[in-house]
């Protein structure tokens, strides 16, 4: 008996550290779950076919199975959406999120690398999968970036992530393209102080350093091509991929001037292009539009590049260059505001644009500009599902996000700030101890 | 005669002065509206009359006495000018970084009026903006309260000469980065701040006494008594003991604003507010009770390490705690959307259309003291009003017309494109400017103490 309580008690001792571990695990933790889903009445907003009344939307093996009514629920854990909105999930079109955590602490600034010519540097690399922002972002409804490495005349590869996922591999969402910064004549900011007379000659030396880098480029295409044996030069492999257009060229114009410098550029180059930025696209829409070169534009919640300009200038840009027959996707250009895409949208929209373009530049035209339209952008059978269902319109600050699925997983609804929020909105202790 | 030529000739200098900064002030009838009051509900179809600049009367089926003008404003909404607790608009320089303490120094000397960013200010609504001092120092340079009479250049006619006196102060980063890293003296730590504070105001307390034992004594008869040495930044920092200025405190982190609550709590100070106050979700129930409330921005975090544990919900948590909330810019872009900014605190914590727009109206205006002038639509409070399509909550929202004091400084369908008051005869070509993130000034006119290109990214905010 004796001996069966030293058992006893020597087990017990054994299991209380687990116990106790069991004990400190308090609080739950939600992962992104992943299954066949039935969105059950909803109206869906599909954006290429038209708003739906009393639609459902089944979700299965990542994808949208079944958009109609009368779906069957077997095996699906169905959703209750009656009275609520379905939409596909918004593509920013430019962001640095997952590649700068904090923008002044430089040991988490990951966007810029050193060199005027690293077109190899590559932003999925870079991503943080756990970025605190990501999941900040998510809420909003946001399901899609384009991440962007910034810095020199070519400073590196764009990917195109989906807000999921642990590794880049499982991110990645199947567009790259090379940036070019294109050399600017503007100030980019108010901390340049350069005269005038030194940014035209820095203009006008980095144009024809893209010039040489270009020729190169296609040489080392055509040699590569023929079964060249070449040096080692990653810089100069990556960038030939956009000479013969296996790689789109991601081009960041803004001013007037830069923008038909970029036109002039290009007329005798076989590229894949697409504009970003595109601040005074307003001014020289038609010459855009006739080129045939989609725009990602924004921050659309920007000032005037010029003090003479009317005051809503950067508000109605991506409706003026819509009108005028440009292909135009909306950015935020940020990190960890990319949450703030759909209000950029909603100015854009109450500036000249519209709501249903808008919404179109934060979905279909962003996943037709990057190749993927048989994939993202809509509410259709066959695309990834990358959904949003809410409570009103998404873009009004109201309205309640109240499910986001991306890649047919239904995503945790949480974050660090919203988990800040039930601790400290009724603080306990309060302002005494007892 | 020379004499008195010379002091009639300045005399006459003065009166001009004051003669310009009589301000324009106007009449309107602004009919129909549904009228968002911010204290006394929201009227529909309601009108409101302006007379010489004072809200006169608002109810129904008003009519125009002769020679006002009226506006019709039938489906659209009239709400109180916007107020931003926090901005660096029309101002000329921004840190005087050149010492912890720099109390001296005043906005109202720096007023540029010729900034067109106070158009696009009222362009989004917005009326009044408190110009501060940067965040360089501990406590940094008096603030000056503008009212956007967009047009006037003298700078005495857009400063609001009726609010009264602000200080900026700065707890953190900011200052121990100008003073401790940048230029090797105190304070280069959280407790150096502190000691710059405690050092200071018992500085002002003695300061205080001995002018307080010159002023006793000389008004013995016969007295030999001396005076003290003046001394502006103590004479400052002995008025703010008295009441007579109120502290913006620009903050971050929980500890350092408890910090400064438990500082002023030592000196009897109530006249406090707090500007950025990203944690101050944390220590809401202590600003609740011991301060004015805060100025904080909607969703701006992560520029700074000290704002990375920042939550949206913030204005939220602080409102539910009791605390008076404002939404500010710091930032002449988001100034021109502070409606807007107002209305994520719906997305983010689910406030009442009532309890947003407090935010950017009568909150900020108790915060600098003038709500007893501005703030809300009641009559007798000075008409600083705008008129918007679309519910200001709506991010589909645009406003319409701006008005100070009943005189119309916007109109979207009447403006002309280029609002500039005068074109610079040095720029043969208007320069472009290209978006950088966050566009705040806090810290302008300290670059110099910093020498790598890559530390320009620490001086935002």
């Amino acid at each position: 008996m004796k001996r069966l309580n030293t058992t006893f008690f020597a087990l017990l001792l054994a299991l209380l550290p687990m116990l106790a571990v069991a004990q400190q695990l308090d609080g739950e933790v939600v992962k992104p779950r992943a299954g066949k889903f039935l969105l059950q009445n909803a109206t869906v907003v599909t954006i290429t076919k038209g708003i739906l009344n009393n639609t459902s939307v089944l979700v299965e093996d990542g994808k949208i199975k079944e958009v109609g009514t009368g779906i069957s629920a077997d095996g699906a854990e169905v959703i209750d959406c009656s009275g609520k909105f379905i939409y596909p999930g918004m593509i920013d079109g430019g962001t640095k999120l997952g590649l700068v955590e904090i923008n002044s602490v430089q040991e988490t600034v990951d966007h810029m690398e050193l060199g005027n010519f690293t077109p190899n540097m590559q932003a999925l690399t870079a991503v943080n999968p756990n970025s605190v922002a990501i999941p900040v972002t998510r809420v909003s409804g946001v399901t899609t970036v384009l991440s962007v490495p910034g810095g020199g005349l070519f400073p590196g590869t764009a990917a195109l992530i989906n807000l999921n996922g642990y590794t880049p591999d499982q991110m990645y969402a199947g567009f790259e393209g090379i940036v070019m910064n294109f050399p600017s004549s503007g100030r980019r900011g108010r901390f340049d102080r350069r005269s005038d007379e030194d940014i035209k000659k820095a203009n006008e030396k980095s144009l024809k350093e893209a010039e040489a880098l270009w020729e190169n480029a296609k040489s080392y295409a055509s040699l590569s091509a023929n079964g060249a044996e070449l040096e080692y030069y990653p810089e100069m492999e990556q960038f030939a991929k956009a000479t013969t257009g296996e790689l789109p060229l991601l081009i960041e114009v803004n001013t007037v001037s830069d923008i038909q410098g970029a036109l002039k550029w290009l007329e005798d180059k076989d590229a894949k292009v697409i504009f970003t930025g595109v601040a005074e696209g307003w001014r020289v829409a038609d010459e855009i539009a006739k080129a045939g070169i989609p725009v990602v534009t924004g921050p659309i919640q920007s000032l005037p590049t010029r003090e003479s300009d009317r005051y809503d200038a950067p508000y109605a840009n991506a409706g003026k260059m819509a009108k005028a027959g440009v292909k135009v996707a909306i950015r935020t250009n940020g990190q960890e505001n990319v949450r703030n895409l759909p209000f950029f949208a909603a100015f854009a929209a109450a500036y000249g644009m519209g709501k249903e373009e808008a919404w179109k530049a934060v979905t279909i035209n962003p996943a037709e500009i990057f190749g993927l339209a048989d994939q993202y952008g809509s509410v259709e059978v066959g695309k990834v599902a990358n959904l949003i269902v809410a409570d009103g319109d998404p873009f009004e600050t109201k309205t309640n996000i109240q499910h986001v699925f991306i890649d047919g997983y239904r995503m945790p609804l949480s974050n660090r700030q919203i988990r800040l929020y039930q601790e400290f909105l009724d603080r306990s202790p309060g302002l005494n101890m007892n | 005669m020379k004499k008195t030529t010379y002091f009639l000739a300045a005399l006459l200098g003065l009166s001009i002065q004051f003669a310009s900064a009589q301000v324009k002030k106007g009449s309107v009838l602004i009919k129909n509206a549904t009228v968002l009051t911010i204290t006394e509900g929201v009227l529909e179809n309601s009108d409101v009359l302006v007379q010489d600049g004072t809200i006169k009367k608002v109810g129904q089926n008003l009519s125009a006495p002769n020679g006002v003008t009226t506006v019709d404003a039938t489906g659209k909404y009239l709400m109180p000018g916007i107020i931003d607790a926090h901005s660096h608009l029309g101002l000329d320089v921004i840190n005087e970084a050149t010492s912890p303490i720099v109390a001296e120094v005043r906005m109202k000397d720096v007023v540029n009026p010729y900034d067109v960013g106070i158009y696009r200010a009222l362009a989004g609504g917005v009326t009044i903006s408190h110009a501060m001092h940067g965040s360089a120092n501990v406590i940094g340079g008096q603030n000056a309260t503008l009212k956007h009479r967009w047009g006037s250049t003298d700078p005495a006619d857009i400063i609001m000469q009726d609010a009264p006196r602000t200080i900026k102060f700065a707890l953190g980063e900011n200052p121990t980065r100008v003073h401790g890293r940048g230029n090797g003296i105190q304070p280069r730590t959280r407790m150096g701040v502190e000691a710059i504070l405690r050092n200071g105001f018992n500085e002002a307390v003695q300061y205080k006494k001995s002018w307080d034992e010159y002023n006793s004594a000389s008004s013995q008869k016969n007295s030999s008594a001396l005076p003290p040495v003046h001394n502006e930044r103590l004479q400052i920092l002995s008025d703010i003991l008295e009441g007579k200025i109120i502290i913006h405190c620009h903050s971050y982190r929980a500890d350092e604003i408890y910090m400064l609550i438990n500082v002023a709590r030592d000196f009897d100070i109530t006249k406090l507010v707090f500007q950025h106050t990203n944690e101050g979700f944390k220590v809401a129930p202590e600003i609740a009770k011991y301060t004015m409330g805060a100025s904080v921005f909607a969703d701006w975090w992560a520029y700074k390490f000290e704002v990375y544990y920042s939550t949206a919900y913030n204005a939220a948590i602080l409102t539910e705690n009791g605390a008076i909330t404002s939404i500010n810019s710091d930032d002449a872009e988001l100034i021109r959307h502070l409606y807007h900014e107002a209305a994520k605190t719906q997305r983010y914590g689910g406030m009442t259309d009532e309890q947003a727009l407090a935010m950017i109206t009568i909150n900020p205006a108790k915060q600098l003291g003038i709500s007893d002038k501005v703030g809300s639509i009641e009559e007798g409070k000075q008409a600083d009003l705008v008129i918007f399509e679309g519910h200001p909550l709506s991010s589909y929202a645009v406003p319409q017309m701006t008005f100070v004091d009943g005189v119309k400084y916007f109109d979207i369908k009447e403006d002309a494109d280029d609002q500039r008051l005068k074109v610079s005869p040095t720029e043969m070509v208007e320069p472009v400017t290209i978006a950088d993130d966050h566009n705040d000034r806090c810290m302008q006119d300290t670059e110099h103490l910093f020498e790598t290109t890559n530390s320009l990214f620490l001086l935002n905010q």
